[in-house]
């Protein structure tokens, strides 16, 4: 399996996940108009992914914010993340949310009384 | 402009203006005019989390107009009116920010979307939030849009309730006008 980099744009996330380390990280902000397109090689990749996955898979969100279309795909991402941890691999979401910004910290908690993944919901002080 | 966009501007903009666009939206658009507000608010006083929400709601409404604006096409004789054309101000008001956002619709869809946003504003925020969950959950997304998520989204970050208005504009199309506050 590939090593995959996606580098951010002023409205897509920079993506990169690793087959060998687990660690799969979402970062910046995600407001495409077609956020399905964008998402297809995620969701496509963690399939492939959990046929030989790494010992713990550790998935970084740090969004600054992200659309109503991206809420959805990003669901899907989790889905296959709830697969994985369904086939007894060990996995965790870290959901990065800035200080003060309670959107966005409800937002995890959204998703986390949705998927069956444990869920570490991280504060980032400057 | 026509005349009666005109009077719909009008009627849109209350407040000082802090961005104000009337003509086709694109995606290049929407990107330019968030990076433009962004710079405006950069060094002003307005604390980061309510300009994450500003910036949110303000792509939802984009975003609303993007996929959702339809043409009117019959005894049209105005030449302003192409295809993908939407309205949107950005008003500073004492309290708060005002996202006003205008777009046609076929008369068919005023029932549906009135339905909708009476509903959002039916509903208290925990029934918001359960509310959310459930259309994440369970509506199938298309390339178009997220299901009404968006209009959810907005009175949930918000805490508001939508404000609409339809104006009559021939017999088959309205300018459909949607309002929302971001309080200080």
């Amino acid at each position: 399996m590939e090593l995959i980099t996606i580098d951010g744009t002023p409205k897509t996330p920079s993506v990169s996940m690793n087959p060998q380390t687990g660690v799969i990280e979402i970062k910046g902000r995600s407001i495409p108009e077609n956020s399905i397109e964008f998402y297809k090689p995620v969701v496509d990749w963690l399939e492939e992914y959990a046929k030989g996955p790494a010992p713990k898979t550790v998935v970084n969100v740090q969004l600054e914010y992200f659309n109503t279309s991206s809420s959805k795909c990003i669901l899907d991402v989790f889905k296959k993340l709830e697969v994985l941890k369904k086939d007894q691999n060990d996995v965790v979401i870290n959901w990065y949310y800035e200080e003060d910004d309670e959107d966005m910290l409800e937002a995890g908690e959204d998703y986390e009384s949705i998927i069956k993944v444990p869920f570490k919901m991280i504060q980032i002080v400057d | 402009m026509s005349l009666f966009l005109e009077q719909c501007f009008e009627k849109m903009n209350q407040g000082e203006v802090v961005v104000a666009y009337k003509g086709n939206i694109d995606a290049d658009l929407i990107a330019n005019t968030l990076s433009l507000v962004e710079q405006k608010l950069e060094n002003s006083d307005v604390h980061n989390n309510i300009r994450k929400k500003l910036y949110n709601v303000l792509v939802e409404g984009l975003q609303n107009l993007y996929h959702h604006v339809d043409t009117p096409m019959d005894d049209s004789n105005d030449e302003h009116i192409k295809s993908n054309f939407g309205i949107f101000i950005l008003n500073k008001q004492e309290h708060g920010f005002r996202i006003s956002t205008g777009n046609f619709v076929h008369k068919d869809k005023v029932t549906p979307i009135k339905e909708k946003i009476d509903k959002i504003n039916s509903l208290s925020a925990e029934e918001l939030k359960e509310f959310y969950k459930f259309v994440l959950n369970n509506q199938k997304f298309s390339e178009k849009g997220g299901g009404g998520l968006g209009l959810i989204d907005m009175a949930r970050k918000t805490g508001n309730k939508l404000e609409y208005n339809f104006f009559d504009y021939n017999n088959s199309y309205l300018f459909f006008n949607l309002t929302v506050f971001i309080n200080i």
